[in-house]
């Protein structure tokens, strides 16, 4: 009986992994099947042809789209670490007039929802004239709530006497922060740095807002353009579009899968 | 310690600047669009509460919220059901557990929009992949995304299948905190595995299964790029979610002001809803 139980347990398991990782599976496979095979059920091709990623390719400018996405999130993502552990640092290890202020007003953001921000967050955009510029899509990420509060709880935990010892020493406040305790918290870092990463990687209703010009577009929205703009045409060229988004983030997440799930996980309960 | 203070202080204003202009600015320039009329060309003007009116009377608005209703109505007993099913298969020891619970949390990571690209392609009528399975087992086509009575559960699966992995990872969370003790007390007085998952997995995941209702609820009202890349909307306006409504406003019609005032009443909407749920959620506690 017990044995019957485990059984029915790893055929639920392999069923529901399916689920979940075969769709994914099919995509890679159909970008790879001539537009008359692309309603078959099988993984693998009769006539296998990179025919679709060609015509993909030169549609829309795909190639400048990825280079946009990894400009934007990587700019974001450092910002969000240097600034936010600065801030964090200020607002965890030193007193100053305010600071409860802001600590008050950190909390608070967390709770505004998105909805209400995004249209006079549009305007502001338009009337810095902004629209179509790496700016629009930049600025408004720069901080981030979540990762200063994150930050802060773990800059919390390291022991006074480090700091007192190298203030003795004469170091600045900036020095303290970056070779003291950016060496002790880098796990904090790391999941700050992921969920960052991820959250701008696939964003795309921002994007859609302030950016009009193919050129500016990160990959998410040309992608969104172009499968909706009929300007795939074929199942197979939209999907091929959508391989160049997920094939990095799938590799990535195969080697780092522990800190992916403990960083997504914990940002949006914590966000 | 005056050095401390003033380095405090020094480090501290640039994220105070990015709130006022990020965050305090914008929530207050939201509550001040309710009152206008503007469309980004000519100069603002002042409407009173026509805005607020309309609204009131706007048939698409509410139909909307209801297409929403419609959509956490399924959403939500579904990721609460299928979360809280997996986590508990997945909390005990077993082979490839890392495997497993990476498989679950695999859509998580990825883009909205690739998702609704993907499905667009498994629900499509003629080559789609779901049809192509029922089709196996002798089942006519399903018209998923265009018959307006299937659009939104469509949709509402789809949203399931895609967060439920991280819904996954907050319940084994919970789980882990059960005692054992507890477990072998109770299976010592002979309860069968019903009564145990009733009698003290259940309440004692209480707090877990308020965070997945309140952040699924959330979630939901935010549904934008779904409808947007799979339906626009359709079919009959069925699938228009507020979120939509309220970009087509502003970027389409562009009505700021009204869409200013969408995205208040939404947020007014969603602080309501997380509330009533809560408190009967906790009611429920009580029994």
């Amino acid at each position: 009986m017990k044995q019957l139980t485990r059984g029915a347990l790893y055929v639920g398991l392999v069923v529901a992994a399916l689920t979940f990782i075969y769709p994914f599976l099919w995509m890679a496979s159909s970008t790879l099947k001539p537009p008359m095979e692309v309603g078959s059920l099988s993984l693998i091709p009769d006539r296998a042809t990179l025919e679709n990623y060609r015509i993909m390719w030169g549609r829309a400018p795909f190639g400048r789209a990825l280079l946009n996405s990894v400009l934007v999130a990587s700019t974001i993502t450092a910002a969000v670490l240097v600034f936010g552990s600065i801030t964090a640092y200020a607002m965890a290890r030193l007193t100053f007039p305010g600071k409860r202020a802001l600590n008050a007003a950190t909390m608070a953001v967390l709770l505004i929802p998105g909805q209400l921000t995004l249209i006079p967050l549009y305007t502001l955009i338009v009337q810095l004239g902004w629209i179509d510029t790496y700016a629009a899509l930049i600025v408004p990420y720069l901080f981030n709530a979540t990762a200063i509060l994150m930050l802060r709880q773990f800059f919390l935990q390291i022991p006074q006497s480090l700091i007192d010892s190298a203030r003795m020493d004469g170091m600045s406040e900036l020095r303290i922060l970056f070779t003291i305790f950016w060496p002790l918290t880098r796990p904090a870092l790391a999941i700050v740095a992921i969920f960052t990463f991820m959250g701008s990687w696939n964003e795309v209703l921002w994007p859609l807002l302030v950016v009009r010009d193919q050129h500016t577009m990160t990959l998410p929205q040309l992608l969104t353009v172009f499968a909706l703009g009929g300007g795939a045409g074929t199942l197979g060229v939209s999907l091929a579009a959508a391989m160049v988004l997920v094939v990095p983030v799938v590799v990535a997440y195969m080697f780092l899968q522990r800190y992916f799930i403990e960083s997504m996980a914990g940002a949006g309960v914590k966000g | 310690m005056r050095a401390e203070a003033r380095a405090g202080a020094l480090l501290s204003v640039p994220y105070a600047l990015f709130l006022l202009a990020f965050a305090a600015y914008p929530v207050a320039f939201a509550l001040a669009l309710v009152l206008m009329r503007w469309d980004l060309v000519t100069t603002p003007a002042f409407a009173g509460l026509d805005n607020v009116q309309l609204l009131a009377s706007d048939a698409r608005f509410w139909q909307a919220v209801g297409n929403t209703f419609v959509f956490l109505g399924i959403h939500l007993p579904l990721q609460i059901v299928t979360a809280l099913a997996l986590a508990i298969a997945l909390n005990r020891p077993m082979m490839f557990r890392a495997f497993w619970r990476a498989a679950f949390f695999l859509p998580v990571v990825i883009s909205g929009a690739v998702v609704a690209i993907l499905w667009n392609a498994l629900y499509a009528t003629d080559v789609g992949l779901i049809n192509a399975l029922l089709a196996r087992v002798g089942i006519a086509p399903i018209p998923w995304l265009t018959d307006p009575s299937l659009a939104m559960p469509a949709i509402a699966v789809m949203v399931t299948w895609k967060n439920v992995g991280f819904y996954v990872i907050i319940y084994l969370a919970g789980l882990q905190y059960i005692p054992r003790s507890c477990q072998e007390a109770i299976e010592l007085d002979g309860a069968t595995a019903w009564q145990r998952f009733r009698h003290l997995t259940l309440p004692m995941l209480l707090p877990q299964t308020i965070l997945v209702l309140t952040l699924s609820t959330i979630n939901g009202f935010q549904l934008f790029i779904e409808p947007y890349v799979m339906t626009g909307g359709g079919p009959l306006r069925r699938t228009f979610s507020v979120v939509l409504y309220m970009y087509t406003n502003a970027f389409s019609y562009q009505k700021m002001g009204y869409a200013a005032t969408i995205g208040v009443a939404l947020a007014v909407i969603i602080g309501t809803v997380v509330a009533i749920q809560r408190r009967v959620v906790g009611n429920a506690e009580a029994l």
